[in-house]
């Protein structure tokens, strides 16, 4: 290819652009004032120098070093760049070539901009990546993977399009830029490198990869590249393309092997030694739950948003054998507990004996597995808070102000912000309370209410002046920036997290109020201010430090080594601010080597059916009455994590959690479990037999493999939810792997197939036995009932999930399984009904406050058996029966399907079905359930 | 989000048909289908497809350096603007303060396709801007409001108040 000035054609095409009178100014400049600029070893400027070659434009080349600053407007430096005719610069190589390209009257065309395009959004990255890897990394060999998916688009494109270059048979601006975007990486494939080899030929090409390259590869563009910022990684995953994922060799043969693995010895990560201290060389994590307050007994959004979340994670790091410590507590202090103690006429400290109580038994019953769960009212809680308070009034970050207070002349003393009731100054609701309006959710400034009420007197107070000590946020505002700025780049924080942070950031910190007219809580040690007591906000996070003091005199160990240790908070959205902004503050400024939360986790709201849950006008199911619904512990929480509110906000509902209960725990999940260990019992007297793998067999593995890694990157992320979706696929893959491959049938047919039959068995039972791994932090009775009656090895638990994760085959050939019974219960639609109608509250608790509705509740004897309780009572359980009809019943199931399968005549299969309720109905009654209506569709078993 | 950009491009054209659309991959890279030949990929190249559809051809610049401009502009917006850190925000609206200091529109006195589309990716770092941060880029700030106030082109986006009304500063009484 010849370069060719095309000057005449150029102009009859500028003509044709309407309005075009300007294109003369062109002629008169074009190579005048024009200058390229370029630099070694970056390939961008091959592109330019290329395509200046190829088209001929007379500009002359300056040759700066790749740091130097030529585009007066950009910060960093930019290279190549182009002087324009009319004094602006290029700064993009592609728009650089597309100009070149169109001096010489060759314009693009939309398929060019679109290769043009994808070069700039798609490989780009990937090359980066790439590069970076192999230059600065020295690992080479991972860029053909990094690049795989880009090339493989290419090669695809020049194949199909069977032309010489990219678009068509001549040399377009696309042909240039990608070339010379590849040109350090090239690989093998073939139609890239064909067409690669034909514009590399090409004499301007060549000269430029000499001038910009220098003939030293790859190492050519090291002191560029190590000034460019390092790419992210995630960029390169984009390149893979949607839609059915399909499994390739390399990674059957990865499943494979890692199947053949040998379980690892010895139980660590189940056994724990307290104290637990930080040690070296292990993955220290220090993970605390947001202190629920303890004058109400939490609801399920407090449950799902707190303390169950931070139970999973944790959970899952004790599997993943990180050093963990896990503690949470009653934050007991406050104007709330006052009000509490003064309605049921018990001092404060009686209020919090009773609450912390029944906060435990919850949290007990939904296995909350705390290394140590406290409260604030401790002596360790004075100490440190009053150490904190020193350290902050002896590096100036306290300043005193007079406040504006709301003083009740009746009683005597300052009235607190949720000592005053009035009329919300925003949306006229006429209780709202004096921090906050619980209709429209603002947050009120006391003496703003209107028509104010003292809450113990009914009396109006008066407005009167107090002198109280206020954090000075601005003075950190610097020092917190910097630090938030590392921490929310290195950590993992939610993305609401970051925002509400940020939005507090840029509304600008204001001074903040730490003292409290108060007689409940921490003193404040200074003389000027002893009748007073730290403001809970203060207070509270302070909860963490001596809550763990109370459980190790070494509590330094965590909160005062940053170096070894992360922090994990969890908590609901609205406590973010203090947890990244204020208490961080707190600590900052105490200056104590204080060990910073480095990942926030927050969950948006749960809501309730359609409302809110609301501890003060009491909506909504409690903590406390979740376990007399009958249902499970472990459904609870497997539903509650299901709808569990990451990254939006979500609902509770009766209805949907009897669905995802029936669909997936009992037909998916349940369903699956039990038809493996349910084969290994009946075909093979309860030993797991031989497994010869074929093919198929090992897709399956790579299929659960993948699904096994997907749930740990997302563990590791905490998110939760999105993580138990991929057990679910586990049990789904492998119920189809079942419903395909009929063991059922097979046992009966030749050697040939009795062995096929046995393969899909002992497949299947060990994928029952990962499962039971993965569900240990959501399900952990559930878990561990599975892992009993498969006789599993307890060293499963540590060896599945350790690195990328491997499903290994933990019950080979010969393994002994236990006594195999159904994991799951159905939930019936009108014990639902009724407890959504108990629980649903609206004529129960709906505008009443919480105290008024746990009277309605208490009013019921405790003992009572509840209305719609599941009727475990029901007359003829009999569990031997229930055996003997289990068998029964999957025997008849069998019979049934065969005779589907062979379509036989349909009056036999008709009455073959009735049989088969028949025999259902009975377990039912064996096992105490009620029967299934007769119109059930027969469920396969 | 860039099926919401082309539709109200689109709208702005005066295109009558509405064209039918997909998207592609992760990154929701707009794909739209086209009649004639082959679908077209990639938010720079179907915007200015419908440009050019719409015989709008000025909207891609009116010479051969405004066209230039106009490209580097709609390539900096769909490699630069999209999953930028807190950083790169920074570094963008400085440089593009510098950049507009002495300009109206991005391709000097022209309005083209690179300010509708650099609008509607900018619009989400400017919505989240501080009063102050604003004013510290006030040749954005100033370029932002006189462009989504440009007849026809805000369509799905909320208007952002960008300056406080200043009439005296305190430090002049």
């Amino acid at each position: 290819v010849r370069p060719r000035l095309r000057c005449s054609l150029l102009f009859s095409y500028l003509d044709t652009v309407k309005g075009d009178r300007k294109s003369s100014r062109f002629r008169v400049t074009l190579g005048d004032r024009m200058e390229l600029i370029v630099s070694e070893g970056n390939p961008q400027c091959l592109k330019v120098l290329a395509a200046l070659g190829l088209t001929g434009v007379q500009c002359p080349v300056q040759h700066v070093h790749h740091e130097e600053t030529v585009v007066p407007f950009l910060s960093r430096p930019a290279l190549p760049a182009l002087l324009l005719p009319n004094g602006q610069h290029l700064f993009s190589a592609n728009a650089i070539c597309q100009y070149l390209f169109e001096v010489n009257g060759q314009d693009s065309s939309d398929l060019c901009r679109q290769w043009l395009e994808w070069e700039a959004t798609t490989l780009q990255p990937a090359l980066l990546q790439a590069l970076h890897k192999a230059v600065l990394q020295g690992k080479g060999s991972e860029m053909s993977q990094i690049l795989q998916g880009p090339l493989n688009y290419l090669d695809r494109s020049l194949s199909k399009g069977n032309t010489t270059y990219i678009i068509g048979e001549a040399v377009s601006v696309a042909d240039v830029v990608l070339w010379a975007a590849l040109y350090p990486v090239l690989s093998e494939l073939s139609s890239v490198k064909s067409w690669f080899d034909r514009i590399a030929a090409i004499q301007s090409c060549k000269s430029a990869a000499q001038k910009v390259m220098q003939g030293k590869g790859l190492q050519g563009m090291k002191s560029y590249l190590q000034r460019q910022p390092a790419p992210q990684s995630s960029q390169c995953s984009d390149t893979h393309e949607e839609g059915e994922r399909v499994v390739s060799e390399e990674e059957m043969e990865a499943a494979f092997l890692a199947w053949n693995r040998v379980l690892n010895v010895g139980s660590p990560s189940t056994e724990r030694h307290h104290p637990i201290l930080p040690q070296e060389g292990k993955r220290n994590i220090l993970l605390t739950s947001a202190l629920p307050y303890v004058n109400n007994v939490p609801h399920l959004g407090n449950i799902i948003g707190c303390v169950l979340s931070a139970d999973v994670f944790s959970r899952y790091g004790r599997l993943r054998d990180w050093n963990l410590l896990f503690v949470c507590g009653t934050d007991e202090y406050g104007t709330a507990t006052e009000n509490k103690a003064r309605e049921e006429g018990l001092t404060p400290k009686q209020i919090c004996d009773k609450y912390h109580a029944i906060h435990s038994s919850i949290y007990k019953w939904f296995q909350i597995d705390f290394d140590f769960f406290g409260r604030t009212t401790t002596e360790k809680q004075t100490e440190i808070a009053q150490d904190i308070f020193w350290r902050l009034h002896k590096h100036s970050f306290l300043v005193e102000d007079t406040v504006e207070q709301l003083r009740c002349e009746t009683c005597q003393r300052f009235l607190a912000d949720r000592f005053v009731e009035g009329i919300c100054p925003h949306c006229a609701y006429p209780e709202a309370r004096g921090d906050q309006c619980d209709k429209c959710g603002r947050l009120i400034n006391a003496v703003e209410l209107k028509q104010p009420q003292c809450k113990v007197c009914k009396e109006t107070p008066v407005i009167r002046s107090s002198k109280h000590l206020f954090l000075d946020l601005p003075k950190l505002e610097t020092q917190l920036e910097q630090w938030l700025d590392k921490s929310t780049r290195t950590g993992d924080w939610t993305a609401n997290a970051k925002q509400i942070t940020r939005s507090w950031l840029r509304d600008g910190l204001k001074p903040r109020c730490i003292t409290r007219d108060l007689q409940w809580g921490t003193p404040v040690p200074h003389p000027d201010f002893k009748e007073k007591v730290f403001y809970v906000w203060f207070d509270a996070p302070i909860g963490y430090l001596s809550i763990t003091a109370n459980y190790t005199d070494k509590w330094e160990k965590w909160w005062k080594n940053p170096q070894q240790v992360e922090l994990y908070n969890f908590m609901a959205k609205d406590n973010v601010p203090f947890h990244s902004v204020v208490f961080p503050c707190s600590l900052l400024g105490a200056q104590d080597n204080y060990t910073l939360v480095n990942h926030l986790i927050a969950t948006e709201y749960l809501n309730y059916e359609d409302t809110k849950f609301s501890k003060s006008r009491g909506v909504g199911v409690f903590g406390d009455m979740a376990k007399d619904t009958g249902i499970p512990s472990d459904v609870w929480r497997f539903y509650l994590l299901y709808v569990r509110p990451e990254g939006q906000d979500s609902a509770f509902s009766w209805a949907d959690m009897a669905l995802k209960n029936n669909s997936e725990l009992l037909n998916n999940l349940g369903n699956f479990i039990n038809r493996a260990g349910m084969f290994v019992t009946k075909f093979f007297e309860g030993y797991v037999p031989a497994m010869e793998l074929q093919q198929e067999d090992k897709k399956l593995l790579a299929l659960v493999s993948w699904e096994l890694q997907q749930y740990i990157q997302l563990m590791d992320k905490v998110k939760i939810r999105d993580a138990l979706k991929h057990i679910l696929n586990i049990s789904r893959h492998g119920n189809q792997y079942i419903q395909v491959n009929e063991p059922w049938k097979k046992i009966k047919g030749g050697e040939t197939e009795r062995q096929r039959a046995g393969t899909v068995t002992g497949v299947s039972v060990n994928i029952a036995c990962l499962l039971s791994v993965m569900l240990s932090p959501y399900m952990p009775t559930v878990s561990q009932t599975l892992r009993d009656q498969l006789n599993a090895p307890q060293s499963c638990l540590n060896t599945m999930l350790q690195g990328t994760g491997a499903f290994v085959c933990s019950l080979r050939a010969g393994h002994r399984i236990g006594t195999v019974s159904p994991l799951f219960q159905k939930l019936e639609g009108d014990h639902i009904e009724a407890l959504k109608k108990r629980f649903g509250g609206q004529q129960v608790f709906y505008g009443s406050l919480w105290t008024t509705a746990q009277k309605a509740v208490g009013s019921q004897p405790a003992d009572a058996p509840a209305p719609a309780a599941p009727a475990a009572e029901v007359n003829g359980v009999d569990p031997e029966k229930a055996k003997q009809l289990t068998q029964a019943v999957t025997e008849q199931g069998d019979k049934v399907r065969a005779l589907k399968a062979q379509k036989a005549d349909k009056a036999v299969i008709t009455a073959e079905v009735a049989k088969l309720l028949d025999l259902k109905k009975q377990l039912a009654v064996a096992e105490g359930k009620n029967p299934e209506p007769a119109s059930q569709k027969s469920k396969k078993k | 989000m860039a099926l919401r950009e082309l539709s109200s491009l689109e709208k702005y054209l005066g295109l009558k048909k509405p064209n039918k659309y997909s998207t592609q991959g992760d990154k929701k890279v707009p794909v739209l289908q086209n009649n004639t030949g082959p679908p077209l990929v990639g938010l720079v190249t179907v915007a200015c497809h419908l440009v050019k559809e719409a015989k709008r051809p000025e909207l891609l610049g009116d010479s051969a350096e405004s066209r230039a401009v106009v490209q580097q502009w709609l390539e900096y917006r769909v490699t630069k603007l999209n999953n930028c850190t807190k950083d790169d925000i920074k570094t963008i609206l400085k440089d593009l303060n510098m950049y507009l200091q002495d300009k109206v529109y991005l391709a000097e006195n022209q309005f083209t396709l690179a300010d509708i589309l650099m609008y509607y990716g900018i619009q989400p770092l400017i919505v989240d801007l501080a009063i102050q941060e604003k004013e510290q880029y006030v040749n954005v700030t100033r370029w932002f409001d006189h462009i989504q106030h440009y007849p026809g082109i805000r369509r799905h986006l909320s208007p952002v108040v960008v300056l406080r009304n200043r009439i005296y500063t305190s430090r002049h009484h």
